[in-house]
């Protein structure tokens, strides 16, 4: 570490005392999540340390066992459909509230972000009396749908952000060359924010793929989910393969991670920006 | 131009500009359709649960209209005819097989009343005529005194404010008389200052461990700051559920901490880390620890050095220029983060589930308790709606300080 020559002995101290808070910090972290990964590789039944011999055993478990199975296959369903709700809907709405000066959009994006501050519980209690009068409760469908409105606050706020550095002038070129709105945006605009709408999309999966609250008051029996799976195995028994199943989920938030940084780079590319 | 084409030409610029806005309001609409659909009806059916409860005005009709005719005194039991109109209304109820439901209603009420009210409700099939008044007092002599009267006139309306009163620990008695709970029965105030606590708490240490992270990361090179960014990252991606598995491995009696504190010879005992509300607190700052970094972070990077170091150059010392110049600077980032950070506590749910014991339960346990087991959705609406309106009260303020659309997520 170089320091410059006027520098106080007292301000170098706290220059280290930063860097040694901050290190204990990131360990506080990123520690809880990575202990877990031994221990869903360790043979025995157990929930902690030392591991004395790996295995695969409770991935075994996991993929081999119909009802975890079948809860990540409903996982994956509802995650995917409330996904295209979300993006579809959600990039309509921000490309229609980056028109400036609208008159109340402050408003529209209040109401449009709220979901992700409303307390889940409340929203799936009102689900479960609002779905219930409909007949649409303990379906997968009433859970698409709320999973979906969770998900809508991260595609429009992603891809508005997105929006935000699009020069509306080259879809007014394209509109002057004879290009039909529809093509404008499929041809001009869509090429250059889709990274942001994927973005959004990913985070509106990820949402979905982790919400347990609400597929506890909507879902049926039949409607078991990976975090409501994960959810009654640490109420009731502890099995190890809910650390398998945590391990998959780290993964899953690594490639998350990865592939959201590849976007963003994607996106100040194409919209010109050097970083 | 003259004065002709010039405002036709104003006209033509404003229409085109209205042509755009009905535009763009098309391509919200149908997004705004279906959140209504899913998100505001769903939420404006916990406000009416809240305030409208038809069950027992709609079971007893006639029994309420021959209570108003009457309209005596509290302290008295209702003359012959109101007996005989509740003969009718339950009949009626156990035909249509209402009789359940409302018994259920009157219980929340006054526990014991179900029975009273379902031995009487079988009974009076078999009965083909009066008088009544002697017959249920046959069938239970609560029926002979005042007390089950007034609790029935309590809920002559289908709107009224109960669950509400039953919200913050007070009830309107029997005689009419709007009261205080019972001291074992007040427990709703006291959790919802225990959620104000521990939301507090979070925020608080999220604040402080997050200011040096968000520090360290706006005083870094880029490239080295988005290394580091990955270690906030990667725990803010993983699922809610993983993290706080991994709290229950971590802090449990046999768990890492404890095992390491014992082999260090600290500590010889296992310490209780989990199933209270040490606990809870730490997985809550885990989790939402990255909202504070991530608002935070993006002020930072936009202060420029330049105002320290003039600070400094100026004859400040180093603390001086960092409260009196840096600080002041990182405000909006800080309100913001703390704002997010305690409105998302507020309704935390799950994690103290898990990591918290009995008395570590925030108010959403105690909605949730109120639909599944106790089965009072008037009641777990009324809570809903006071955490709710706490909730929108405090995201106006965050709309305030940080704009919601300059969320920024990772």
């Amino acid at each position: 570490m170089q320091f410059p020559a006027y520098t106080t002995f007292a301000q170098r101290a706290g220059h280290w005392v930063l860097w040694l808070a901050c290190g204990a910090i990131l360990v506080f972290l990123i520690a809880p999540v990575l202990v877990v990964v031994p221990l869903a590789f360790n043979n025995e039944p157990y929930f902690n340390f030392p591991v004395r011999e790996y295995s695969l055993r409770w991935f075994n478990e996991l993929f081999g066992n119909p009802v975890w199975l079948s809860a990540i296959r409903n996982s994956l369903v509802t995650a995917t459909l409330a996904t295209v709700i979300a993006t579809a809907l959600g990039t309509l709405a921000a490309v229609g509230l980056n028109h400036r000066n609208l008159p109340g959009k402050r408003l529209i994006m209040a109401l449009l972000v709220s979901p992700m501050i409303v307390p889940v519980v409340v929203l799936a209690v009102g689900a479960y009396f609002f779905f219930s009068r409909l007949g649409i409760a303990n379906n997968l469908l009433g859970i698409v749908l709320v999973h979906a409105v969770l998900g809508v606050p991260f595609v429009v706020i992603t891809v508005s952000a997105t929006l935000a550095g699009f020069d509306m002038g080259l879809l007014r070129a394209a509109r002057g060359l004879g290009a039909s709105p529809l093509l404008a945006f499929r041809r001009v605009m869509l090429p250059i924010v889709w990274p942001g709408v994927l973005s959004g999309a990913l985070f509106a999966f990820a949402t979905s793929f982790d919400e347990v609250v609400v597929v506890l008051f909507l879902g049926g029996p039949g409607q078991t989910t990976l975090p409501r799976q994960m959810w009654s195995g640490l109420r009731e028994q502890l099995s190890p393969t809910i650390l398998a199943a945590a391990f998959v989920l780290i993964i899953f938030a690594v490639i998350m991670l990865l592939v959201l940084e590849m976007l963003r780079r994607r996106s100040a590319a194409l919209r010109g920006l050097t970083e | 131009m003259d004065k002709g084409e010039q405002t036709s030409l104003i006209r033509r610029l404003r229409k085109a500009e209205w042509r755009g806005r009905l535009r763009a309001y098309a391509l919200i609409a149908p997004l705004f359709v279906f959140v209504a659909l899913s998100f505001l009806l769903p939420l404006g059916s916990v406000l009416l649960n809240s305030v409208y409860d038809p069950v027992v005005p709609e079971g007893l009709p006639r029994t309420l209209r021959a209570l108003a005719e009457w309209n005596g005194p509290r302290d008295q039991v209702p003359p012959e005819p109101v007996y005989a109109a509740l003969a009718q209304d339950l009949k009626e109820a156990a035909r249509a097989e209402k009789s359940g439901p409302m018994g259920g209603r009157l219980n929340i009420e006054e526990t014991g009343l179900r029975s009273v009210f379902m031995r009487a409700a079988r009974r009076v099939s078999a009965q083909e005529q009066g008088p009544w008044a002697p017959f249920f007092e046959s069938a239970d002599p609560a029926w002979a005194k005042p007390a089950i009267w007034g609790t029935i006139r309590n809920l002559e309306s289908p709107e009224h404010a109960l669950f509400f009163l039953s919200a913050v620990d007070m009830k309107r008695q029997s005689d009419g008389a709007v009261v205080r709970q019972s001291e074992e029965q007040r427990i709703h105030v006291t959790i919802y200052f225990r959620t104000l606590g521990v939301a507090l708490t979070v925020t608080l240490a999220c604040l402080a461990l997050g200011f040096p992270i968000a520090y360290l990361l706006a005083h870094l090179k880029d490239k080295t700051a988005n290394m580091l960014l990955i270690l906030v990252l990667l725990p803010f991606w993983t699922s809610l559920l993983v993290r706080t598995t991994a709290w229950v491995v971590v802090l449990q009696k046999e768990g890492v901490v404890n095992a390491l504190l014992q082999s260090l010879g600290i500590i010889a005992e296992p310490l209780p880390l989990i199933f209270n509300r040490f606990g809870v607190v730490v997985a809550m700052t885990h989790i939402l620890l990255p909202f504070t970094i991530l608002p935070l972070y993006s002020v930072m990077r936009q202060i420029p050095a330049s105002y320290v170091r003039a600070a400094r150059s100026l004859g400040a010392s180093p603390s001086l220029a960092f409260w009196r110049v840096y600080l002041p600077q990182c405000v909006p980032g800080l309100s913001a983060g703390a704002l997010l950070v305690f409105i998302l506590s507020l309704g935390y749910y799950i994690t103290p589930a898990l990591v918290g014991g009995a008395t570590d339960q925030l108010i959403s346990h105690f909605i949730a308790d109120n639909i599944g087991r106790s089965l009072n959705w008037g009641l777990a609406s009324a809570l809903s709606s006071i955490l709710l309106a706490a909730v929108l009260v405090l995201y106006w303020a965050y709309d305030r300080v940080a704009d919601v659309s300059n969320v920024r997520l990772g």
